[in-house]
């Protein structure tokens, strides 16, 4: 617990209305950094994580002692390379890992807020995370970048503050949840919920965690993240250390105990009210309407340069979905270059070793950042 | 196919909006970048093309022009360019007509089927002509709407569009094509370059 001690925190003084109306301040907000911020300061990379990511981008995430989550995409002389670039990335409020969520203790009754925390949204998260570029002093990131959820929020990011990103890429992910999006995230939060150690949010000791409800929402999302092809080829019906099927509960095949295990070591690093709470971000987040139903005015103000990016195997955020912000874009003539990457690895593609993916994320913030400093 | 560049290039006001459907590996972007500074847009078919073009720090879309133009409004571009490619698709008439929408003008390149080559090939072989800029078998081209220089001007008489300049491209130099010079510019052109607009 000494380790989530030394995490980096900045704390926010300045009030936040949130979306649901409540306002909170002096707030801590926790984040990472990888790489240098250099003299003119425009070397600066905002990454937003995704639904179960965290601050710990690239490394060895000191809490968990696994590597970060995009370890394929972040590091010297990678897609995002900390030799040339400073990287921050900070946990979204409501989440687990240091920033203001719904495992912090409610200083009126002592205990942990649990679903007394408000209601966040993806507004929420990127109207705290702006704070990051005051307090380095960066009058214009260089880049804001995100997968999934993270694209959510590079997409809210520019649209809430049109001159304070370069560029920004978008990657596998929506302008509005669909309703599938909001079924896989509901099947979660009833697992949660339907846990009794969930205790209505008031779970408070190691010994009554609802690991058993988190673990169920962890398999069932992480099924979301593949395809069926790479499930069947990384699977099959391969069974599980025996050699027949053994009639009975236990995992016979070799996918059943994957999922297990998937469930069993994220309930180690997760807090569940933070699953609830986050999916929920994600369900409310509609760019589309908070638009009046077109999403091109979300961007009308913006010169941000965007590259987009899908995977075709990605179900649950398909292309068609990227391509609508490609379309939007276009119909104001905004800057926007698009690939879908071939890809069966479905919608984790984005944070795996797929070297299409890589080298175009890497191509286009290279030269995207040399075409900047010819400019200016 | 530098000739053919530069005539683009010398059509094509400094400092314009330009969308290059079809932009293959973005050679000819690149050159109207460096030349004529213009602010220019690709959209391209093939995964591999869009990923060298990105490689080359140009804007690309991956996709396809007859279905995705329409997401493009009305004079988005001050040119739209189609390079050699009006063939291909299945559709050439509503291709046209969405060049003519997206852009204010549109240049258009065809590879000549009434060069003289292409002709002989067909007379004395009795087989469907391969040439260097033809160089595909009838079962595996992707050149399934191919027109000579004469199809082309009949065709802007047909969808009723306007041929602004039209030049043959022979042996690496460029003519004017006119009513009177058309027999022989189809006949030895490799090329036809167009610049047209809406009547």
């Amino acid at each position: 617990m000494n380790t989530r001690e030394n995490i980096k925190k900045l704390i926010i003084e300045k009030p936040l209305r949130l979306d649901c109306g409540k306002t909170i301040s002096k707030f801590p907000l926790a984040y990472e950094t990888y790489g240098k911020l250099n003299e003119n300061k425009d070397n600066a990379i905002l990454v937003f994580h995704a639904l179960t990511g965290d601050q710990f981008v690239t490394g060895v995430n000191p809490i968990t002692k696994k590597d970060g989550w995009w370890s394929y995409a972040v590091g010297p002389k990678k897609s995002i390379d900390t030799d040339k670039y400073f990287i921050i990335c900070a946990n979204v409020i409501g989440g687990c890992m240091g920033s203001f969520g719904p495992s912090h203790e409610n200083p009126e009754t002592k205990k942990i807020y649990g679903t007394d925390f408000p209601v966040i949204t993806i507004n929420d998260m990127v109207n705290a995370q702006v704070n990051l570029l005051d307090f380095f002093n960066i009058k214009k990131l260089f880049s804001v970048v995100g997968g999934s959820m993270g694209g959510m929020q590079v997409l809210q990011f520019v649209s809430n503050f049109p001159d304070k990103a370069k560029t920004a890429v978008p990657i596998a992910c929506t302008s509005s949840h669909s309703a599938q999006n909001i079924a896989f995230n509901e099947l979660g939060r009833q697992a949660i919920t339907a846990d009794h150690n969930w205790m209505d949010g008031k779970y408070n000791s190691k010994s009554t965690l609802p690991d058993k409800g988190l673990a169920v929402a962890r398999m069932a999302a992480h099924i979301t993240y593949l395809s069926k092809k790479g499930l069947q080829e990384k699977f099959g019906r391969n069974l599980q250390e025996r050699d027949d099927l053994k009639f009975g509960f236990d995992a016979d095949f070799q996918i059943e105990s994957y999922l297990r295990y998937q469930g069993s070591v994220f309930v180690d690093r997760f807090d569940a009210n933070s699953y609830l709470y986050i999916t929920r971000a994600m369900d409310y987040f509609d760019l589309v309407k908070q638009f009046d139903g077109n999403l091109s005015n979300a961007f009308k103000k913006t010169k941000t340069k965007f590259f987009i990016m899908s995977f075709t195997s990605d179900w649950l955020y398909p292309t068609q979905e990227n391509k609508d912000i490609v379309i939007a874009l276009n119909a104001i003539g905004a800057n926007v270059g698009f690939v879908e990457i071939e890809s069966d690895k479905g919608h984790d593609s984005f944070l795996l070793e797929v070297p299409d993916f890589l080298n175009a994320l890497k191509n286009f913030l290279d030269k995207s950042y040399i075409e900047g400093n010819n400019e200016s | 196919m530098k000739a053919e560049y530069n005539f683009i290039a010398n059509i094509i006001e400094k400092n314009s909006t330009v969308l290059d459907v079809g932009c293959d590996d973005g050679t000819l972007m690149e050159f109207l970048r460096k030349n004529k500074n213009v602010n220019i847009r690709g959209i391209e078919i093939s995964k591999e093309k869009v990923q060298i073009c990105i490689a080359k720090g140009l804007t690309v879309i991956e996709g396809n022009a007859e279905l995705d133009l329409k997401q493009f409004p009305k004079n988005s571009f001050d040119y739209v360019v189609l390079g050699q490619t009006l063939q291909a698709f299945i559709n050439p008439e509503i291709v046209i007509k969405e060049l003519l929408r997206v852009g204010k003008k549109a240049i258009v390149t065809i590879p000549n089927f009434g060069n003289w080559k292409v002709r002989l090939d067909l007379l004395f072989k009795g087989t469907m002509p391969i040439t260097s800029s033809l160089p595909h078998e009838w079962y595996n081209t992707p050149n399934i709407h191919m027109c000579t220089i004469k199809d082309f001007v009949r065709f802007s008489e047909i969808i009723n569009f306007k041929i602004v300049k039209s030049l043959a491209l022979i042996n690496k130099n460029i003519s004017n094509i006119s009513k009177s010079n058309i027999f022989l510019k189809n006949l030895f052109g490799e090329l036809g370059i167009f610049l047209i607009e809406n009547k």
